[in-house]
């Protein structure tokens, strides 16, 4: 719904150009619109109210109308503001300088802390530490189990005896064998806690105690709402964490509760959970949050993404192939699940600033079946055929359309559409740009090139 | 007044016969009940109770409503939900057709509040023999605490034979989870190996509560967010194995939602009814200090109503939700 607040905000301060000053009014409909904005995007309320009234002072004082696009101008500061109160550049955990660095992990059920604890093994395991987890919550049934098997493919040992003994004792028994055992690190999973639970409260404020850890750190879903910030306030009394893990960033929520939790406990988030696999784990970003929240796009983080996932090597290698006209089929599905393994399209789509939009229209719903389909009918045909598309002839056309479960003009499509890549791939590999014609080509097949999603005046 | 369990499930022709006598809740223990709902729910230190009083509504101008929209807003009932709400009520008092008078406009405020959560109310449809029941949700919500719930319900409660399948063959240790679960209720689960095929796991279920002339299968599923597409895409599958065996099944569609979840809950409903079309949600962990206030907003827009919400860890803690006592509470005197 708010998916588009730059191009809201750009509507509603459109006229101000022309009137040439920006009077307080325009300011405040500006401001209804960041306050619906952030409040879409389940920031705190209360957190809504204060930013707004801070941001209408600078708006107000700063010569936004200097510019020539007063919304992009507006934009900008609250995003300046936004990723300033988020916490500006990353913040790092503390480590012990000697014996084992002692990280306690504390949340609501179901926010992700087992999870979030294995993935912060194996994140210590990739900087080469030897790292052991220790089972504490012993409420949730199989809980023990989901850590072992976790903490098994992270490659971290576990401390666990079972879900007879007390998470207290559990927890100084594992700080003990980590010690006497050279760990770097000790994760202490605990179990998940309502923060108005006394009884669960006092054994964590305990299990702290007793431990005295380097970090405690507390683990937030981003889809949480309001609530965040009584959650955050009750376990910063209780168990002063030092900084929060967002979980569940790889889903579509704004993640507004990031943004509440840091205006309102002053702790930064320090890493991110981002996908179901272990690896889905890393450092936090503020001022992409900012960005994340306002629906502005995380391009940043996108290139990143394509850079990890597309091997360099490979790349050289088609470019040769490019050159040399030696493109294949399957280069072609080689590529396509290059730019699968970033994430479902709608996700990626989602980073593009501009994107919101067309995300609503479900363009990327359709795209996503469309690749789906295009990959069925690669794989239903031979290696021959997808070497040499020029042997495909009208039976194969038909048998390969049996396979895949689509119908010979989908084949057709495909087809004709990988030769116009191929001739474009050609002349860009040696150095002359395709005319727009080739290019709406190939992005529409045989339609006309989808048009550019103009901005609304 | 609480809505009972053997009003919020349809059991078709097994009722009353098949049916062990369940004996009328005590009035004390219906009170209760209420109690421990309000008791849930007011608990916050933002709770409404200090925002809505029936002081609110003594003076009533541009603040009061301003005050109401702040309040609902932090129950994370959404923007467009409250402007609606607050609009019509808002409306109403203008017009004159409720009068301006604290008690009348906050007792008008409830009643709409619990039109909202009346939307699409509808039993759980148990009426099939067997029945099928299916678990979704995303990561974290509770789904298969809430189906070992379910379970013990129908059996210990209603005297059902339930067979429960661990198609969450992804999490680590899920199936153990359910085990214990299926111990407690005393009902037979069926498992597959971790990572094999959820719809496998569902298809043998079926067939073993269709052996034993079981009543319900639940089958809970792993938990996913909605926006990968090749795990919605799985569980639209799951419902098309068991479609192969039961064409009008799964009977009821059940989506677990945390009420911490802020507005992206909406989104959650959406995308998995669309994938495989959600009969009701059960709205889970009502026992913090959130308000579980998407709820609302998931019934007014995509009219699913919640059938059950879950204010505890014991079993008696997941409860047939009413929407009378739920407009109260959230509003908590």
């Amino acid at each position: 719904m708010f998916d588009q607040l730059s191009e809201r905000l750009q509507s509603t301060l459109s006229e101000v150009r022309s009137r040439g000053k920006l009077s307080e009014s325009d300011v405040d409909s500006a401001m209804r619109e960041i306050r619906l904005a952030l409040l879409e995007a389940d920031v705190n309320f209360k957190v809504v109210k204060a930013f707004t009234k801070t941001l209408k002072e600078r708006c107000l004082g700063e010569d936004v109308m200097s510019s020539l696009d007063p919304g992009q101008q507006v934009v900008k500061i609250v995003n300046e503001e936004l990723a300033s109160l988020m916490g500006g550049t990353g913040s790092e955990l503390a480590m012990a300088t000697s014996g084992p660095t002692v990280i306690l992990m504390a949340g609501l059920q179901g926010s992700g802390k087992t999870t979030a604890c294995a993935k912060l093994a194996q994140f210590f395991k990739k900087e080469g530490k030897d790292v052991a987890l220790a089972a504490c919550d012993v409420y949730r049934p199989a809980a023990v189990e989901q850590l072992v098997t976790m903490g098994g493919r992270a490659g971290a040992h576990v401390y666990e005896r079972g879900t007879d003994a007390d998470p207290v004792d559990i927890a100084s028994w594992a700080l003990a064998e980590a010690q006497s055992e050279r760990r770097d690190v000790l994760i202490i999973d605990t179990a998940g806690r309502l923060h108005i639970d006394q009884d669960l409260m006092a054994e964590l404020a305990k299990i702290r105690k007793q431990t005295r850890p380097h970090d405690v750190l507390l683990v937030v879903d981003a889809m949480t709402g309001q609530d965040a910030v009584g959650v955050a306030e009750s376990f910063a009394e209780v168990a002063e964490f030092d900084g929060v893990v967002m979980t569940k960033l790889d889903g579509d929520a704004r993640g507004g509760a990031a943004l509440s939790v840091k205006a309102v406990t002053g702790k930064p988030i320090l890493f991110a959970s981002t996908g179901e696999k272990i690896e889905d784990f890393d450092k936090f970003h503020p001022d992409r949050m900012a960005q994340r929240i306002l629906g502005m796009g995380d391009v940043l983080s996108l290139i990143e993404k394509a850079e990890q996932q597309v091997d360099e090597k490979e790349a050289e290698e088609l470019q040769e192939k490019m050159r040399k006209d030696q493109f294949t089929l399957d280069d072609m599905l080689t590529q396509m699940k290059q730019v699968r393994k970033m994430g479902p399209l709608s996700g990626i789509i989602g980073m593009l600033p501009g994107m919101g939009a067309m995300k609503q229209l479900k363009n990327a719903d359709v795209d996503e079946k469309e690749l789906d389909r295009v990959e069925a009918i690669i794989l239903s045909m031979t290696p021959r055929e997808r070497a040499n598309p020029g042997i495909i002839n009208g039976s194969r056309r038909k048998r390969i359309a049996n396979g895949s479960g689509t119908k010979v003009q989908n084949v057709n499509n495909l087809v004709k559409q990988f030769d116009q890549m191929r001739v474009l791939m050609k002349s860009m590999a040696n150095g002359r740009m395709p005319t727009p014609q080739q290019m709406a080509q190939l992005a529409g097949g045989n339609q006309r090139a989808p048009r550019p999603k103009m901005r609304r005046r | 007044m609480a809505t009972s369990w053997q009003e919020i499930v349809d059991l078709g022709a097994r009722q009353p016969g098949g049916v062990v006598a369940v004996e009328e809740e005590a009035p004390e223990q219906r009170r209760g009940v209420f109690r421990k709902l309000r008791e849930s729910l007011s608990k916050s230190r933002q709770a409404l109770t200090e925002e809505i009083s029936a002081s609110l509504f003594d003076k009533i101008d541009d603040e009061t409503w301003e005050l109401l929209e702040e309040a609902l807003i932090l129950a994370d009932v959404g923007a467009p939900t409250t402007a609606a709400v607050v609009e019509k009520l808002e409306q109403e008092v203008e017009s004159g057709a409720v009068p301006m008078d604290g008690v009348a406009v906050r007792d008008r405020l409830i009643e709409i509040l619990a039109e909202v959560a009346s939307t699409g109310r509808a039993p759980m449809d148990l009426s099939a023999e067997p029945a099928i029941l299916m678990m979704v949700g995303v990561n974290g919500t509770g789904k298969t605490t809430t189906i070992g719930k379910i379970a013990w319900h129908l059996s210990k409660e209603m005297g059902l034979s339930v067979v429960m399948a661990a198609a969450d063959t992804y999490r680590a240790a899920a199936a153990e989870q359910l085990e214990t679960w299926a111990e407690r209720a005393g009902a037979e689960l069926v498992r597959g190996e971790e990572g094999s095929d959820p719809g496998a796991v569902a298809y043998d279920a079926i067939n073993a509560a269709r052996a034993r002339g079981a009543d319900v299968v639940i089958v809970d599923t792993a938990g996913r967010l909605h926006t990968q597409t090749n795990l919605m895409e799985e569980l639209a599958k799951v419902r098309r194995v068991i479609q192969k065996q039961i064409p009008e099944a799964p009977h009821e569609t059940l989506i677990s939602i945390d009420a911490t979840t802020g507005q992206n809950g909406l989104r959650q409903a959406k995308i998995f009814s669309e994938a495989v079309d959600v009969d009701g949600v059960v709205l889970t962990k009502l026992d913090g200090t959130a308000r579980g206030g998407i709820a609302l907003a998931i019934a007014s827009d995509l009219n699913i109503p919640v059938k059950l919400i879950g204010v505890g860890e014991t079993l008696e803690d997941l409860r047939p939700f009413d929407p009378g006592d739920y407009a109260k509470a959230l509003l908590a005197e």
